[in-house]
């Protein structure tokens, strides 16, 4: 079956089973590697990409659900410069030391930022509920999601 | 890459999906995928899809005729955000608002939580106190069912083969409060080991009408009637509510699985019906920190 994606802002045409899940098409069609699979049962968030804005894991989307919806995935967000203070936070903080839950860890701070442009430390652990992190005890994860939502809301 | 090589159909309407699935009898129906995408990862052929993302008269949460209509496939995040619920179906809001994580509550739907039928499932206990209806359709055409009728065991329904849960119905009721309390091993992303929901109609402080129901502690989600009756007439003090869910938790079931034993849930039982209902009289519950 021929797909027409909406992708990080561009129209792709993808050949894939109905039932292909979007992680599959992103990764081996698309080459966007960014995005991981690290359960692929909805449990990890590491392939947390936005589909309407709303975060979804891409491992329980199939690609004929996602057809007809914006995707925007972790290279979509690194391409835009608003997102660029969440980035550095991440490595000003020492929040990534393995860094394979990185981007989703960084799908789910854009998600409730664009929400919650100043959101309390409650409010970042539940917008991160989701995402799974091995290495890092999430302190430093939360303190860059504080410093980056802090940045980005006064514009410096 | 794992084993999905199968059909999908995307149809536009319920005639168009009643036609797609009278030529595919075999065919599952596939609304937000956060379950069954994950029971099929153990599957190595799939059946074909019937995904009901595209359906328009599965969409859509409205009040009709004093009723609150809550049409299958609205999410969670839905339920959540929307001003009908918050108002009509307190629980309900509540209940969608914990579930899961964010990215489940974006996908995961009322009919699919349904559908599944787990005793566990978090939206059941306030479609249980709410007196909620659930409308079914098939080809032939609809029918509705209360939902304490709607469970046959876990993962066990009324519906019959080619029919769908189409929408819930809720009566819209004035002057009742609500509360959703469920316990997980931790906040997010887990299924209860047990979960209450709460409605009474209070006048001058004292219980008209009640109703209780208990999740996760038997193969259904279950009314604690004996409970509910025995509130009527009572003000709803702190013993009174306490005396209430020991009642209730008389009427639990529950087995010993991966998640917790019998004799754990039911005392939890007893206290999570507590906690709602000091929270419905207005008293802050025990666990409530100030």
């Amino acid at each position: 079956m021929s797909y027409t994606l909406h992708i990080n802002g561009q129209l792709v045409s993808v050949q894939a089973p109905g039932t292909a899940r979007l992680l599959d098409v992103l990764r081996e069609e698309l080459g966007l590697t960014g995005t991981k699979e690290g359960c692929g049962e909805g449990e990890c968030g590491a392939c947390a990409v936005h589909m309407d804005g709303q975060l979804v894991n891409a491992c329980l989307v199939l690609v004929c659900q996602a057809e007809g919806h914006e995707i925007t995935t972790i290279e979509g967000v690194a391409a835009q410069a608003r997102w660029r203070p969440l980035f550095d936070a991440f490595v000003e903080c020492g929040a990534v030391q393995c860094g394979f839950c990185m981007p989703g860890m960084v799908m789910a701070a854009a998600a409730l930022l664009r929400e919650r442009p100043r959101p309390s430390e409650a409010e970042i652990v539940r917008g991160l509920s989701g995402n799974l992190c091995r290495c890092t005890g999430y302190r430093k994860i939360i303190t860059a999601v504080q410093r980056a939502g802090e940045r980005i809301a006064s514009g410096s | 890459m794992n084993a999905s090589n199968g059909v999908a159909f995307t149809p536009r309407t319920c005639e168009e999906l009643f036609g797609v699935w009278a030529g595919q009898p075999e065919a599952r129906l596939l609304a937000g995928g956060t379950d069954l995408l994950v029971r099929l990862k153990k599957v190595a052929a799939w059946p074909p899809l019937i995904a009901l993302e595209r359906v328009s008269e599965l969409r859509g949460i409205q009040c009709v005729n004093g009723w609150l209509q809550i049409r299958a496939c609205s999410t969670y995040c839905e339920l959540a955000e929307d001003h009908f619920v918050q108002a009509y179906a307190p629980a309900l809001a509540e209940a969608a608002r914990d579930v899961g994580a964010p990215a489940i509550r974006a996908r995961g739907t009322l009919g699919g939580n349904l559908a599944n039928a787990s005793p566990a499932g978090d939206s059941i206990p306030p479609l249980y106190v709410a007196d909620a209806l659930v409308e079914l359709r098939s080809a032939a055409g609809t029918r509705e069912v209360p939902i304490t009728e709607f469970f046959r065991g876990p993962g066990q329904t009324l519906l019959q083969p080619q029919e769908l849960i189409c929408a819930v119905r809720l009566p819209i009721r004035r002057g009742w409060r609500e509360a959703f309390v469920r316990l997980g091993q931790r906040a997010a992303l887990t299924i209860a080991k047990v979960s209450v929901a709460v409605a009474v109609r209070v006048e001058r402080d004292v219980v008209q009408e009640a109703r209780i129901a208990l999740g996760a502690v038997a193969p259904t989600v279950i009314r604690a009637r004996e409970a509910e009756v025995w509130l009527c007439g009572r003000r709803l003090d702190e013993k009174t509510c306490e005396a209430a869910g020991a009642a209730a938790a008389r009427a639990a079931e529950p087995i010993s699985d991966i998640r917790s034993v019998a004799d754990y849930r039911r005392a939890m039982c007893a206290v999570l019906v507590r906690e709602a209902l000091c929270r419905v009289s207005g008293q802050r519950g025990v666990h409530e920190h100030a």
